[in-house]
């Protein structure tokens, strides 16, 4: 249905630049915040990919169909 | 905006993009409201108040983001009413964190999805939409209806909470039963819905 699954978060970045891990949160240099993508950035979108990846219940088309139909 | 009426053919637009965009509605709500089928339930009321607005939607411009603004809304007079309780979705965590191999060491997701839960709604809303939905601050900062600093504060602040949450361990238990923490959560949420600019005090 979709032309691409945007699923594939690249959570292994192969640029050398290793991934923030859950233990070494320390020591970070500053300048770099806005660089960072720390666990909680991929986990936010895991969870709002997962979502909506997620087959539609027919009750939405439904819906839009049924308003449609109206006008 | 300046049309009238609309031809035929940009009605069906907009019911196409409309059904496009709603994956991406459920999976905002799903992650402000935290229950998937209160998340359904605002996804709908969503659709329908878009529905009746389309007039107002300026084809060639982000179906997401104008959509996202309307179910932001529903949601803060929702909340409001309490219907809303942050609770959080089991399924969806069990789900997410079966997920397929290859990840790195995950972050435990399901805490994740908690702590989040736990922040205040603004700063909830500003870090989905930037760090989930994608979307630039600018365009959060439309959707929110306020200032880009705002959002980039809220951002901050958000990050700040839930790296100390999830690197301390200190994540509350189940949903939020504790009442004393519901209630600061919808004052937070009258003092969202009063003031959106930003200019709150």
């Amino acid at each position: 249905m979709k032309s691409e699954t945007p699923k594939n978060i690249e959570r292994l970045p192969a640029d050398g630049q290793p991934p923030v891990s859950a233990g070494g949160k320390e020591g970070k240099p500053a300048g770099d915040k806005d660089r960072q993508r720390p666990d909680w950035t991929n986990g936010l979108r895991q969870l709002y990919d997962s979502v909506v990846e997620e087959p539609l219940p027919d009750t939405f088309q439904d819906l839009l169909d049924q308003l449609d139909s109206k006008n | 905006m300046a049309q009238e009426e609309r031809t035929a053919s940009e009605k069906a637009d907009f019911k196409r993009e409309l059904t496009g965009v709603v994956p991406h509605l459920r999976a905002f709500a799903r992650g402000l409201c935290g229950r998937a089928d209160m998340a359904d339930d605002l996804v709908q009321e969503t659709l329908l108040k878009a529905w009746a607005a389309q007039e107002r939607f300026q084809p060639g411009t982000s179906m997401r983001a104008w959509t996202f603004v309307i179910l932001r809304n529903a949601y803060l007079t929702d909340m409001r009413r309490n219907r809303f309780r942050g609770e959080y979705d089991e399924t969806v965590a069990e789900r997410v964190l079966t997920a397929p191999a290859g990840q790195e060491e995950p972050i435990h997701l399901a805490d994740m999805h908690r702590a989040l839960l736990t922040l205040p709604p603004e700063r909830r809303e500003a870090l989905l939409l930037v760090g989930a939905g994608g979307f630039s601050y600018e365009e959060a900062a439309t959707i929110c209806d306020c200032a880009v600093g705002t959002i980039k504060s809220r951002v901050g602040r958000a990050r700040a909470a839930l790296n100390a949450m999830l690197a301390e361990g200190n994540i509350p238990q189940r949903s939020l039963e504790d009442s004393g923490a519901h209630r600061a959560i919808l004052q937070e949420l009258d003092d969202v819905a009063a003031g959106t600019n930003g200019a709150r005090r």
